[in-house]
């Protein structure tokens, strides 16, 4: 009796099992193809920021504008198809995505193993950086080269915390309470350089010629990457051909000049 | 969940903690002594109607007086550069103390010497009393005897106040604890200690000018 029980039992687990999988793989399936479906219905919805100038903010139209607003269209206009944005936070942009109420999230995100567990991750499509910025004629290329200078930092910032760790005691850090009265005290000529990020550095040169910031160099990596869901390998290798022949083309350049005052890193 | 309270990783940076305590006490006590001094020269001016040095001080004084120090302090730091004016933190903090606490006394002190009655100074005259004696004896230490407790108020006020010179990276207290309150996070270990710490030297400038009062102002007064 007990013998003929055990082959029923292992085949009970078995067929459990074999249902479960396929139950897994019948729902990859199911919505597996966003990007056939994307064609299908001719809309690619797209998660971006809102509160993010110059990725994403919006315009004096009440319409959104951006770096990440101008990729989503390009990457729509390349698949064909129409562009429906979704105004995300920072907060809830990966959770439209895995709840599948957008196909791509394009919201200046950056890469972290976190985040790689639970979504896929395209090519970078925007630089986002912090470094060391300064007058455009004063040659400087790396930390060592700032002993004897000035740098004003914002008190706490991500770009403190590293400057402190990577510069000599020879370097003066002035820390200062918050972004503007950083920038004031480098614009007004009481620091010589200071530690922001690239973002901010393209708003202060949109914003006054008065002592135009240069990037020097780079204290903290951390580019934009575009978002889609796990296992869409298809619209990852899509992503990728479309923001490599944006690049290629000059159409991400123009992009990062419109809104980054600045080139696009060839590194990126 | 309730809070852990944890001081050590304040007191780990105890040293930069009284660095800080003790610029700000040297910002005070440069700031007192200039200040005072710019004060009694106004008062002077002012209560004796010298043109047309009044009518300087006594815009100076409605300025000062009807504006924040904060944004006193950023028109010095931010501002004057556009006029090619440049000063280090420091030099901007000791310059926006001055002036703040030179109108504030200016005030203080004036009242002090308007309460000296004429029939003094007409008694100091008919002693064959020189202009400066009368001036030193008979107008400034009465005056500054009279209203020593409220420039001593006046000098604590000033030092509490240069709490905001943390905003142009002036590295006096509040930025001591700004900047470990960033480091660690521990919001109340730190403005707790550094509470109590301004507390501390509050009381202790107060002691000490009750001392110098009693000493060099109002012992010798009567």
């Amino acid at each position: 009796m007990t013998m003929t029980r055990r082959p029923f039992l292992r085949s009970l687990c078995g067929l459990v099992a074999g249902v479960a999988v396929a139950g897994v793989i019948g729902s990859t399936d199911a919505h597996a193809d966003v990007l056939a479906n994307v064609q299908k219905t001719g809309t690619l919805r797209v998660a971006v920021p809102q509160d993010f100038p110059p990725f994403g903010s919006v315009g004096t139209d009440l319409k959104p504008r951006g770096y990440d607003i101008d990729m989503a269209n390009l990457i729509g206009k390349e698949l064909g198809v129409k562009v429906e944005l979704i105004p995300v936070t920072s907060t809830n942009r990966i959770p439209y995505l895995t709840t599948g109420k957008a196909d791509l999230v394009i919201s200046s995100l950056g890469k972290n193993p976190d985040r790689e567990k639970v979504i896929d991750f395209s090519d970078a499509y925007a630089p986002f950086f912090n470094g060391v910025f300064g007058p455009e004629d004063v040659a400087l290329s790396k930390v060592e080269e700032l002993d004897g200078k000035t740098v004003g930092v914002t008190r706490g910032s991500v770009e403190d915390l590293e400057l402190t760790k990577i510069a000599s005691p020879k370097v003066t850090i002035k820390r200062f309470e918050d972004n503007n009265a950083t920038i004031s005290a480098y614009l007004t000529g009481q620091v010589q350089f200071v530690a922001t990020g690239n973002v901010v550095a393209a708003a202060v040169n949109d914003m006054t010629k008065l002592r135009r910031l240069g990037a020097k160099f780079l204290i903290k990596n951390s580019p934009c990457y575009v978002g889609y869901a796990k296992g869409e390998a298809a619209l990852g290798a899509k992503l990728n051909a479309i923001i490599a022949k944006a690049k290629q083309d000059g159409s991400l350049d123009a992009i990062a000049q419109r809104w980054l005052n600045a080139p696009l890193p060839k590194d990126l | 969940m309730a809070y852990q309270f944890d001081f050590a990783p304040v007191f780990e940076h105890t040293n930069l903690l009284l660095s800080g305590a003790g610029f700000t006490l040297a910002l005070t006590a440069v700031g007192a002594v200039l200040g005072i001094g710019l004060g009694i020269v106004g008062a002077i001016c002012r209560a004796w109607r010298i043109r047309p040095f009044d009518s300087v001080f006594g815009v100076y004084v409605e300025i000062i007086r009807n504006t924040p120090f904060l944004v006193q302090l950023f028109f010095i730091f931010f501002g004057l550069p556009a006029l090619g004016i440049k000063m280090t933190e420091w030099q901007a903090a000791v310059l926006a103390m001055v002036i703040n606490l030179g109108a504030y006394s200016t005030e203080i002190i004036r009242a002090g010497i308007q309460a000296t009655p004429r029939g003094q100074l007409e008694a100091a005259a008919s002693l064959a009393l020189s202009r400066f004696q009368i001036f030193r004896h008979v107008v400034l230490r009465p005056a500054l005897a009279k209203v020593w407790p409220a420039l001593t108020s006046q000098v604590i006020i000033v030092m509490l106040g240069s709490a905001v010179c943390s905003q142009i990276a002036t590295e006096e207290l509040t930025f001591a604890a700004n900047f470990i309150q960033s480091r660690n996070f521990r919001a109340f270990e730190t403005y707790f200690v550094t509470t109590a710490l301004y507390f501390v030297m509050a009381l202790l400038i107060r002691q000490l000018l009750m001392q110098i009062g009693q000493r060099y102002v109002v012992g010798r007064a009567g």
